[in-house]
């Protein structure tokens, strides 16, 4: 019993398959034929723009790889960004120490490769918050979770969350399986979570995005859900939030959001006309077990402050530039803010990397402070804004770490011990 | 020795121990392809070493990090010899696929009804046939 059903092919994919653009277009559409057998679908469906994982170093394999393309005539259909790497090109100052040396210099070289490929060096996470986005109902190739789950939801593109080598063989070949999210029958909503038991001062605040897109990934698994009750207000920064927290506690790869998403302007059109599998009330007791959950130390003192999983943005940026001023970080507390390069550079503009750099902070491109060897020296309390730095944090580094809002974080940085901002807890006491 | 047929996701033949993993595992972050061990530290099985044997799991999971890392232990040689799933698993076709284009080394990926999937743990060696039979043998 074999896997095989047909899938129809036009003359390019044929001849790509057949080898006449060489041994690397070959690959490429072969990959892209035995991920759409795999899938069952019936046809490969064009797509205008994909951001690359592959570019992002664990393994000789990864280097291999890109070699292989660039000299068997790979040659990219589409606009293809790279995704952050685990080491910055920017600051090689980083990644001083010795045992991190041939790891962050095969890291360099491979994103190098890719430069080669025809990429452009976005080098981050967050390629959303650059100009000349995806629009509505465009097909698109996407690998990183975050931005996979903001594609689909926040922009409705359409994305299947892509594995390394295969987002490359999409964007070579300009296509991808007919399949998934790519599909209406996929993008249906599944569950329903309700939120009108949550304060609404509570839905104004950015910390209560990352709670409730946490708790949501957890029971969500790999549905889709559909949140009823945010109001139409909420903020980029705040469904970039969503995204990343749905996708890292479960495997979200599209939510809706009632009146706020461009799928879901009525349950209607979200659940496309079906009822939803399950209700579930969120409640003011789920964003406490979320918060205490992402908060795996004891407050006290801290090591470091991480900002800026996913990719800080502008606007966030302008949040932090108050609360900083003036103001110094404690001594021997390090305050990272990880950004793109791009956003960076419209900061600095401002004049806010100068100011944050007078006042201590480093702000980190082309990689997140996740991966920086200079994270991995550090064993003591971390504190961070984001509910994806706080769920992967203690298992992959050790760390302890301790979740809380922009605000808590910045007073956190300046004082040298965790800092826990009463008016914004008092709505959420049981 | 019992007989059962598969899917084929990519086809070879091979033949080793069979280790059946209880849940799904993440090869990126969860397992090491510089030594074959698994380590994730939730995972029932953390510890053991997959090297050279037929591997049993229901899918791979989470990280799209996954066909790298196969593809990483397939070039070292710390590999499984061959994958049976119980669903069909982007993510390892992408992997060995990938692995034979660059290295010439075949790791085979079939897949197996749920049920038949449940009985492999009462087995202690595979060989796969490149036409999707899996011939299972007791100690």
């Amino acid at each position: 019993m074999t896997a095989s059903h047909t899938i129809e092919l036009d003359d390019r994919d044929r001849a790509l398959a057949s080898g006449e653009a060489g041994k690397a277009m070959q690959l490429a559409m072969d990959l892209v034929v035995t991920a759409a057998r795999v899938l069952r679908a019936k046809a490969l469906i064009p797509v205008t723009f994909a951001h690359i994982d592959a570019c992002f170093y664990n393994g000789q394999a990864h280097i291999d790889f890109a070699r292989y393309l660039l000299d068997h005539g790979a040659k990219l259909a589409v606009p293809a960004w790279t995704n952050n790497g685990p080491v910055s090109l920017e600051q090689p100052g980083i990644h001083d120490d010795h045992e991190a040396a041939e790891f962050a210099a095969n890291a360099r070289q491979l994103m190098r490769l890719y430069i080669e490929l025809g990429c452009r060096p976005v080098w981050t996470c967050a390629p959303y918050q650059l100009p000349d986005q995806p629009c509505l109902g465009d097909h698109i190739v996407a690998g990183e979770s975050n931005a996979v789950a903001y594609y689909n939801s926040v922009l409705g593109a359409r994305t299947n969350k892509y594995g390394d080598f295969l987002d490359v063989a999409c964007a070579l070949t300009g296509k991808a399986p007919l399949a998934g999210l790519h599909t209406d029958e996929g993008r249906r909503g599944k569950l329903l979570f309700r939120t009108d038991s949550i304060p609404d001062r509570f839905k104004s605040e950015a910390i209560f995005y990352h709670l409730l897109g946490f708790h949501i990934g957890r029971v969500a698994g790999s549905r889709v859900p559909v949140i009823d009750g945010l109001p139409a207000t909420v903020s980029l920064d705040d469904q970039k939030a969503v995204s990343a927290a749905v996708a890292a506690a479960g495997g979200v790869t599209l939510w809706h959001g009632i009146g706020l998403t461009p799928e879901a302007p009525d349950m209607e059109t979200a659940f496309g006309g079906i009822e939803p599998e399950e209700v579930v009330p969120v409640s003011v007791a789920d964003l406490i077990a979320a918060r205490d959950e992402l908060s795996s130390g004891r407050d006290g003192p801290v090591e470091m402050v991480a900002l800026g999983t996913p990719h800080f943005s502008y606007t966030e940026f302008a949040a932090l530039m108050p609360l900083l001023a003036g103001r110094r970080v404690k001594e021997n507390v390090k305050l990272y803010i990880s950004t793109s390069r791009f956003v960076r550079d419209l900061a600095a503009q401002q004049g806010w990397i100068a100011e944050l750099e007078r006042a201590g902070a480093t702000v980190i491109t082309d990689t997140c402070t996740y991966f920086s060897p200079a994270v991995r020296g550090c064993k003591g309390r971390v504190m961070t804004n984001a509910a994806k730095w706080a769920y992967y944090a203690p298992g992959m580094l050790g760390v302890e770490c301790c979740f809380g809002s922009l605000n808590e974080c910045a007073e956190t940085a300046v004082n040298g011990s965790v800092w826990r901002d009463p008016a914004l807890w008092k709505d959420l006491a049981a | 020795m019992t007989t059962v047929t598969a899917q084929v996701l990519l086809p070879g033949s091979a033949k080793g121990r069979l280790l059946v993993l209880e849940e799904a595992l993440s090869f990126w972050g969860g397992f090491d392809p510089a030594t074959g061990d698994i380590l994730d530290v939730h995972h029932p099985q953390a510890g053991q070493n997959v090297k050279e044997t037929v591997l049993a799991l229901p899918e791979t999971r989470g990280s799209g990090g996954t066909p790298a890392s196969i593809a990483e232990a397939i070039r070292i040689g710390t590999a499984p010899v061959a994958f049976i799933t119980a669903k069909p698993d982007i993510n390892l076709v992408t992997g060995c696929r990938t692995a034979f284009a660059l290295y010439g080394r075949t790791c085979p990926v079939y897949v197996l009804m749920p049920d038949d999937f449940a009985m492999l743990d009462s087995f202690a060696a595979a060989t796969l046939r490149d036409d999707g039979r899996i011939e299972l043998s007791s100690p």
